[in-house]
């Protein structure tokens, strides 16, 4: 574990020297204030979304509403940014042969890029979340909230309810992480990792929608991304949670072993 | 080091290629490549571009695995781990570092990696055996190609290696900084370091290296040293006596001998199958009363016989190269 470790070090290193790393949570808690901004300005509210009617009245729907814009593209964009390079840019700079002949092997290299990636996926929901909890209690107050099982909770446990649904939220992200670190691994390219990425996550949704193909719509990425929901009701409702975690699992843990095995095996002749 | 690593090291030659073949589809572009480098030399692996030069170093140091043969550095497979480039350094191509940062940093990161403790002092050091000490602060994205072979060097000597691989160090550098990259791997040679450098300028090899490997599609067609190549290459010998005509009938007479074509309007012109034979036939031309005015070997430059090697056509070049590894 100590040569993971070593490598995750310097990726996180590399990471704080790009700009890509910032462009990324830059947008992560831009977002969040835009959004706090634009309801001051707004008396009405996006009633058709969940929680969307509270927003003049609570702050803490605030980072609940973005949850869920924010899965459709935003928060998956977020994570390809870095996923999606963090192995391809090796390549792009030549520089995959430079790491590879000193003292770390392959797979230890590989465990510290997609530890890094978590890292930055885990910074970057969990800014984002802070950021909106603190701009929309700015606008809207930090007040009790009602669950969607119409239950009214104080401001301290809805603030505990927010950055569950935060950490719920992390399932699916982390599956898009892992999905994104498996495109940088094949494509060597970080531009065509990061739009295949997005592109994934939007085909999905597109799946998601389709007419006919409803019965596959639980075993979506995409439908993961509202699990948090179920930490909403009272009592809470476990059963979509499990499912994200298992589902997750299913698309993260083949791409993280495929990723292993074609970093480990490949040739490295670029650079 | 730990005292197996000590066994090893020595038990095993630096470097030992056995039948090492590298394909691509249709293109063979290592085709069965043997060579042994031993402690302490500095091996020139010469070629023209595209001969391959550059697949078997990276087959050296695990970064392609080897569609057959074997590798094997200071006894250890580098396809089973990057243990068995413990004592090992070098870079393939043009060395490539992160552009945003900065080169102590690349450094930094590289020691890092290379999970030996290597301190800041170490990174002083070779940034000063490199004399890059000066621009360490500044982003590697600014730097001169020179400068990026530098620092190359330097991260390759932060490994302390006892085997250094170098793929063209000299290459893309202007004359003074050849001359310097020279002369930083002729000290680094000096001080123990055993190296192994490909090139496809000759007189870089000739400088530097004590044995050489000449490599033609994927292939070696010579091995040994340069000297040798160039003794056993020019068995012509030129002669001029007191009398020209009565030498060519004593030299045609003489065992071991072989009189050549009459190319020129002084002299005579011989083969000779080794010195031994030479000595003899100058001997015997005394005891005919001849006078020697001028007897030496013709010399072909290094650049001809690279030339025949590499350009003439390959069955030429496989009698060629048969005759002088045998001779």
């Amino acid at each position: 574990m100590g040569a993971a470790l070593v490598s995750y070090r310097w990726e996180l290193r590399k990471l704080r020297s790009l700009r890509r790393t910032y462009l990324g949570l830059g947008a992560a808690v831009a977002v969040p204030v835009i959004f706090a901004i634009a309801v001051t300005t707004q008396s009405s509210s996006p009633n058709d979304v969940a929680f969307g009617s509270y927003i003049h009245q609570t702050g803490l729907a605030i980072p609940l509403v973005l949850l869920l814009f924010g899965s459709a593209w935003m928060y998956p964009l977020i994570i390809a940014l870095v996923a999606g390079d963090i192995v391809a840019s090796e390549d792009h700079n030549g520089t995959l042969k430079t790491i590879l002949t000193r003292g770390v092997d392959r797979g230890p290299l590989l465990a510290g890029k997609a530890m890094a990636t978590v890292t930055y996926a885990v910074g970057a929901i969990l800014a984002s979340g802070v950021v909106a909890v603190i701009a929309g209690s700015a606008v809207s107050g930090l007040n009790p909230i009602t669950t969607l099982s119409g239950q009214r909770v104080s401001a301290i446990t809805g603030l505990g309810l927010v950055f569950a649904s935060l950490g719920v939220y992390l399932i699916p992200i982390l599956a898009i992480a892992s999905i994104g670190l498996l495109l940088s691994t094949l494509t060597r390219n970080s531009t065509a990792a990061v739009v295949g990425t997005l592109m994934a996550a939007l085909l999905f949704q597109l799946i998601g929608i389709l007419p006919g193909l409803g019965a596959l719509k639980p075993y979506l990425l995409s439908t993961q991304f509202s699990a948090w929901q179920g930490l909403l009701r009272t009592p809470i409702d476990w059963a979509p949670i499990l499912r994200a975690l298992w589902v997750c699992s299913l698309y993260a843990v083949p791409a993280l072993i495929t990723a292993g095995i074609v970093f480990v095996r490949r040739d490295v002749d670029g650079g | 080091m730990s005292v197996d690593d000590r066994q090893l090291r020595a038990v095993h030659a630096p470097i030992e290629v056995r039948d090492l073949v590298k394909r691509y589809g249709e293109i063979v572009a290592v085709d069965g490549v043997s060579l042994t480098v031993e402690r302490g030399e500095v091996f020139g692996y010469l070629g023209p571009n595209g001969a391959g030069k550059t697949t078997s170093l990276r087959m050296m140091l695990g970064l392609i695995r080897p569609s057959a043969g074997s590798v094997r550095l200071f006894g250890r497979d580098p396809l089973l781990g990057i243990g068995a480039l413990r004592g090992v350094a070098g870079f393939v191509e043009a060395p490539r570092f992160y552009p945003y940062l900065p080169g102590r940093a690349n450094l930094e990161l590289l020691a890092g990696l290379d999970r030996m403790g290597i301190g800041k002092t170490r990174i002083d050091e070779v940034l000063d055996v490199v004399e890059l000490r000066d621009r360490a602060k500044d982003k590697v994205g600014g730097y001169s190609h020179g400068m990026r072979q530098r620092l190359g060097i330097a991260a390759a000597l932060l490994r302390d290696p006892q085997l250094l691989l170098l793929d063209e160090p000299a290459t893309g550098l202007d004359p003074a900084g050849m001359r310097d990259m020279r002369r930083l791997v002729r000290r680094l040679a000096d001080g123990g370091i055993t190296v192994m450098l490909s090139s496809h300028l000759l007189n870089e090899v000739d400088e530097l290296c004590n044995r050489v490997a000449i490599v033609r599609n994927g292939r070696i067609v010579y091995e040994g040293t340069l000297a040798n190549l160039k003794r056993t290459a020019s068995g012509t010998w030129r002669l001029h006596t007191s009398d020209d005509e009565r030498a060519a009938a004593v030299s045609a007479a003489q065992p071991g001998v072989v009189l050549g074509a009459d190319d020129h309007d002084l002299g005579v012109s011989v083969t000779a199958e080794n010195e031994q034979a030479i000595a003899a036939l100058s001997v015997a031309l005394v005891e005919s009363g001849l006078g020697i005015i001028e007897l030496h070997q013709h010399v072909a430059s290094l650049e001809d016989l690279f030339f025949a090697l590499t350009e003439q056509p390959e069955t030429d070049v496989r009698q060629h190269a048969r005759l002088m590894v045998a001779s």
